[in-house]
């Protein structure tokens, strides 16, 4: 891996994931900027969350394969309840359409929008978050508004 | 349609312990009060059971979910079981009482204890849900895995946001508004001041829920069920012990279980509905009654959106249409003539005794127990569902054969 970025300025506390053989890249690939599934080398099927084998076609070849990073808001909630630690109240939970396959979906944060500008259908595009713990760096894939493709 | 199994079980007897916001009772106590009520009820003595299911089986987290498992009650009642099954893996919290029926008609038990126990009231304390949250201790060494690696690192650790995500892509899709989803609470908060066991009883306006704090938009306080302590109990039998029941029994006609989609909060193919909609598909082609023929439905609100997309789920309303169905509130109003709703008053203000409590009000109204909150007409046919996404289990049943 190439160097990895520095942490993110003032970054709000989140409870971060535990890495294993097959989300790593998932997880970690952000920090190269890039947005990464696993995928089948078989019959191209995106597996996520990621699975050792191809729920569509049972083939065990499967790779991280990087996407473009662009989105569709499927849905959103503006979250008042602090639940635990983490990004300053109130947040933006959604989930967001990948474009490369029809049914792959992420539940992510929404960042840098007005909530009075959310809009479902809205095309997003992917920001990461890099935190540090230990010997891991760990990039969160966060979406914010793709004013680009208007 | 005499060949699916489960018209060979009734439910025989049903019983509650105390129910209370925090009662600070031992949890198998209260386990026990509802168990033995629900034999009494029935008829009959530990010596006929033979055998118990139950959901979700022993957990110690999160706090108060579970106030006992099977064997728990096995030996405290000192039962000779034939059979027995407790799990959270199952078709909703009522899919322990779907098994008890298959079991009872398969032969390997003919009286099975079915019961759903919580004390999440005062497991939570003064501390609130948030206590129950993963790694709400603020600490850095925790890491999210299994679903949760999916949405913890998001700060979406409870089903609040999930269902709320689920209900503002609802309102998107068929306008559905909060004045249409909250004629659910109102209901609920309506029909439990006529439950003596109900936690909330006071009256709610319109305003009060419209202007109640936002948990997770366009969900609020109000949306969310309440935590308590209690317990539930309900007797299967086999039918044919009929003549030997204390009471009329009431019939399952019909059980639905499906799970079709993918078994995800947030990968469901469709997220303006839930897992009840197969289950509730399925639940339809077992008997030749249909929607038209309910009389009362007791519908899980853990989350008042999770009961709108039961009403949409068992055809009660077309699906995206729950909307103008619920508009005013008549059609799911105990005196509505159309479908009473949840008429204990539902998770949402009779507390979350997490499922049983809407076999346990079907029954009690099919037996003509309601009381002050009885439905006119002696009601023939109720359904009861529970779960909410992924999870969904369904019961039809009537009075008579
Ligand atoms: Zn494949």
């Amino acid at each position: 891996m190439a160097d990895s970025p520095a942490p993110t300025a003032d970054l709000p506390f989140r409870i971060l994931p535990a890495l294993t053989d097959l989300n790593r890249e998932f997880w970690t690939a952000g920090t190269r900027g890039e947005l990464r599934f696993l995928r089948c080398n078989a019959c191209g099927y995106y597996n996520h969350p990621p699975t050792a084998v191809c729920p569509v076609c049972h083939s065990k070849d499967l790779a991280p394969s990087t996407v473009s990073g662009r989105a569709t808001l499927h849905t959103y909630t503006i979250n008042h309840q602090a639940w635990m630690p983490g990004p300053e109240l109130p947040y933006v939970i959604g989930i967001v359409d990948i474009p490369e396959q029809a049914d792959l979906r992420l539940t992510t944060n929404i960042v840098n929008c007005a909530h009075d500008d959310l809009v479902i259908g809205m095309p997003m595009r992917v920001t990461f978050e890099i935190h540090a713990d230990g010997e891991d760096v760990i990039a969160i894939p966060l979406f914010e508004p793709d004013r680009t493709s208007a | 349609m005499s060949t699916f199994i489960e018209k060979q079980t009734v439910i025989s007897g049903a019983g509650q312990s105390d129910i209370g916001r925090r009662l600070f009772r031992d949890p198998l106590e209260l386990t026990l009060d509802a168990c033995l009520a629900a034999i009494a009820d029935a008829g009959l003595t530990t010596k006929d059971i033979d055998g118990v299911a139950t959901y979700p089986g022993p957990m110690s987290i999160p706090p108060g979910f579970s106030g006992a498992g099977v064997v728990d009650v096995q030996d405290a009642l000192r039962l000779e079981l034939g059979w027995w099954s407790g799990g959270i893996e199952a078709p909703g919290q009522l899919g322990s009482v779907i098994n008890a029926c298959l079991a009872v008609a398969a032969g390997l038990a003919t009286h099975v204890l079915c019961f759903r126990s919580v004390y999440e009231g005062s497991a939570q304390g003064t501390k609130g849900r948030a206590s129950t949250m993963p790694g709400s201790g603020g600490g850095g060494s925790f890491r999210a895995s299994g679903f949760m690696e999916w949405t913890l690192p998001f700060a979406a650790p409870s089903a609040a946001p999930w269902i709320a995500l689920m209900a503002q892509r609802h309102f998107h899709e068929f306008g559905t508004t909060r004045e249409q989803l909250g004629q659910i609470p109102l209901n609920a908060r309506k029909n439990a001041a006529l439950n003596p066991k109900a936690i909330y009883t006071d009256p709610m306006t319109m305003d009060d829920y419209l202007n109640v704090r936002m948990v997770s938009t366009p969900l609020s306080l109000y949306d969310c069920d309440v935590p308590c302590d209690g317990a539930t109990a309900v007797i299967v039998s086999h039918v044919d012990t009929v003549a030997d029941l204390a009471k009329p029994p009431i019939h399952v006609e019909a059980v639905g279980t499906a799970l079709r989609g993918r078994p995800s909060w947030d990968q469901f193919d469709d997220l303006t509905t839930m897992a009840n909609r197969d289950a509730s598909a399925q639940l339809w082609g077992r008997t030749d009654l249909t929607p038209a023929d309910v009389d009362l439905a007791e519908m899980y609100d853990g989350f008042s959106f999770i009961a709108l997309t039961w009403l949409e789920a068992m055809g009660f309303c077309g699906h995206g249409e729950a909307g103008p169905f619920l508009e005013g509130g008549t059609n799911i109003a105990r005196d509505s003539g159309v479908l009473p709703l949840n008429t204990h008053g539902g998770q949402l203000s009779a507390g979350r005794l997490h499922g049983y409590g809407f076999l346990h009000e079907a029954c009690t109204q099919l037996w003509g127990e309601g009381g002050p909150r009885q439905v006119a007409g002696d009601p023939e046919v109720g359904v009861a569902c529970a779960g909410g996404g992924p999870l969904a289990g369904a019961l039809l049943l009537t009075t008579h054969r």
